[in-house]
């Protein structure tokens, strides 16, 4: 072991180690990379975390998990501060892009003619525009004719939107419909009926 | 709800723009407070082409999609109009016409409600700042011009234009210089080899106001560079850039 890595993280320094990691680290990272780079166990990773977001709680700065890994961010409530200095790129994404972003993220991997028969509109720009944007990826061809290209949403689509995974997104049959929300009351209810059989 | 606006004309038409076909049918049918299950085809039909009607009046490009849904409600009125089928099984239920547009409109509403939560995800978001990596830009100090009238503004563009001599179109005739890397090159060898505290590299332009002269003496600097003759040094960060000679010419 690196003898410098175990001085750290031997003299209870461990958090301020994860500390420096989560600040300069661009993308969101994971507790299994941060054990590695510190040679420990990801259990001690976990609980120095967990100190840190305590530590932060009277400060501006936060610790979130998102894309799988954790990040080190502002909190909300400074937004207004933040952007007296920063010009974020504020190009919000359009109702097209976000509607198609939408249909991918629930039904992935999809193809085209799969987006464009649920929109009913042509959604090659919007396709393309989402790949430029890195917020969604070609991830195989379908065993059909011609082959299809299959899209999915990329780790980048979960920190833009600020989601740990994709189970976050809520569940798309109890949008829009009431009558299909009360179904799925019903199917969840009788979930439990049946778990608490399972049990006694 | 974005909305298209015809300028020109005197008076304004303000027309919502949709997304689709289902997205202008979902409209008129919450409008109406319609039962989507139970979509009076007709009067819905008659609206969507009035809208189609208006868009074209409007000249704004009505997309193929909504072209074909047209034909499709056409379609569906018709066969609402004709008397049920004698000759099908009594025990199989009439299948309605509009089921597979209702499934549609149903299936496209969810996507549309999903896309509106991801808004709000998007929102949320966007409230929050990350160190590096982003592509952000330091917002500089606005320049004011709220003390300057537009008055000021002329006497101050007179003034520059006195300067540069407006009005005196003079003829003049330009000789092209001809320079060569290779002229430049051994200019500014001579220059590097001839000082002891090496030359800045700002200095080697100064008076060079034409361009061709400009980036030749940079190409000459990178050729030179390139040969190993000099080094190139900086201190600090837009500090200066000093140009020496190489001491171990051919320690190559």
């Amino acid at each position: 072991m690196n003898e410098h890595i175990e001085e750290i993280t031997k003299n209870g320094r461990l958090k301020s180690a994860i500390e420096c990691m989560l600040f300069v680290s661009p993308e969101p990272l994971p507790a299994a990379q941060m054990a590695a780079a510190l040679e420990t166990e990801e259990s001690a990773i976990e609980k120095a975390v967990e100190e840190l977001i305590e530590d932060l709680s009277d400060r501006g700065l936060q610790i979130v998990r998102v894309a799988g890994g954790y990040q080190m961010c502002t909190k909300p409530e400074f937004s207004s501060v933040c952007q007296r200095i920063m010009i974020r790129q504020n190009q919000k994404l359009s109702r097209a892009a976000l509607e198609t972003l939408a249909v991918i993220a629930y039904r992935q991997p999809v193809t085209q003619p799969e987006i464009e028969a649920i929109r009913g509109v042509n959604v090659s720009g919007v396709i393309k525009t989402l790949m430029d944007k890195g917020l969604i990826h070609e991830v195989g061809r379908k065993q059909t004719p011609g082959r299809p290209i299959l899209y999915g949403t990329t780790p980048q689509f979960l920190e833009y939107m600020g989601l740990e995974d994709l189970s976050q997104l809520p569940d798309i049959d109890t949008l829009a419909t009431n009558e299909t929300e009360a179904e799925q009351k019903l199917f969840k209810e009788h979930e439990i009926v049946v778990q608490d059989d399972a049990q006694t | 709800m974005r909305l298209a606006r015809r300028q020109t004309n005197p008076y304004q038409i303000v027309l919502p723009i949709f997304e689709g076909p289902l997205d202008l049918l979902l409209h008129l049918i919450h409008e109406n407070k319609l039962d989507i299950y139970d979509i009076p085809i007709a009067q819905v039909t008659e609206q969507y082409l009035q809208y189609l009607s208006l868009m074209e009046e409007l000249d704004l490009d009505i997309a193929g999609e909504f072209l074909v849904m047209a034909a499709t409600l056409i379609e569906i009125k018709s066969k609402m109009l004709l008397p049920p089928d004698e000759t099908a099984d009594e025990d199989e239920e009439p299948i309605d016409p509009r089921a597979q547009l209702v499934e549609r409109l149903i299936e496209y509403q969810r996507y549309k409600e999903a896309a509106e939560i991801l808004r709000q995800f998007e929102e949320e978001r966007s409230k929050v700042f990350k160190s590096g990596g982003e592509a952000i830009e330091i917002e500089y100090a606005p320049f004011l011009l709220k003390d300057l009238t537009p008055v000021d503004l002329l006497a101050a563009l007179q003034r520059v234009l006195a300067e540069v001599g407006e009005g005196e179109e003079e003829v003049t005739t330009i000789t092209r210089r001809r320079i060569t890397v290779r002229m430049k090159m051994s200019e500014i060898w001579r220059r590097v080899i001839t000082s002891e505290d090496g030359v800045n590299f700002e200095e080697l332009f100064e008076d060079k106001y034409d361009r061709t002269e400009i980036v030749i003496t940079f190409l000459s600097v990178l050729e030179l560079l390139r040969l190993r003759r000099i080094t190139v040094t900086q201190k600090q960060l837009f500090g200066e850039i000093i140009l020496r000679k190489r001491e171990s010419v051919g320690d190559e």
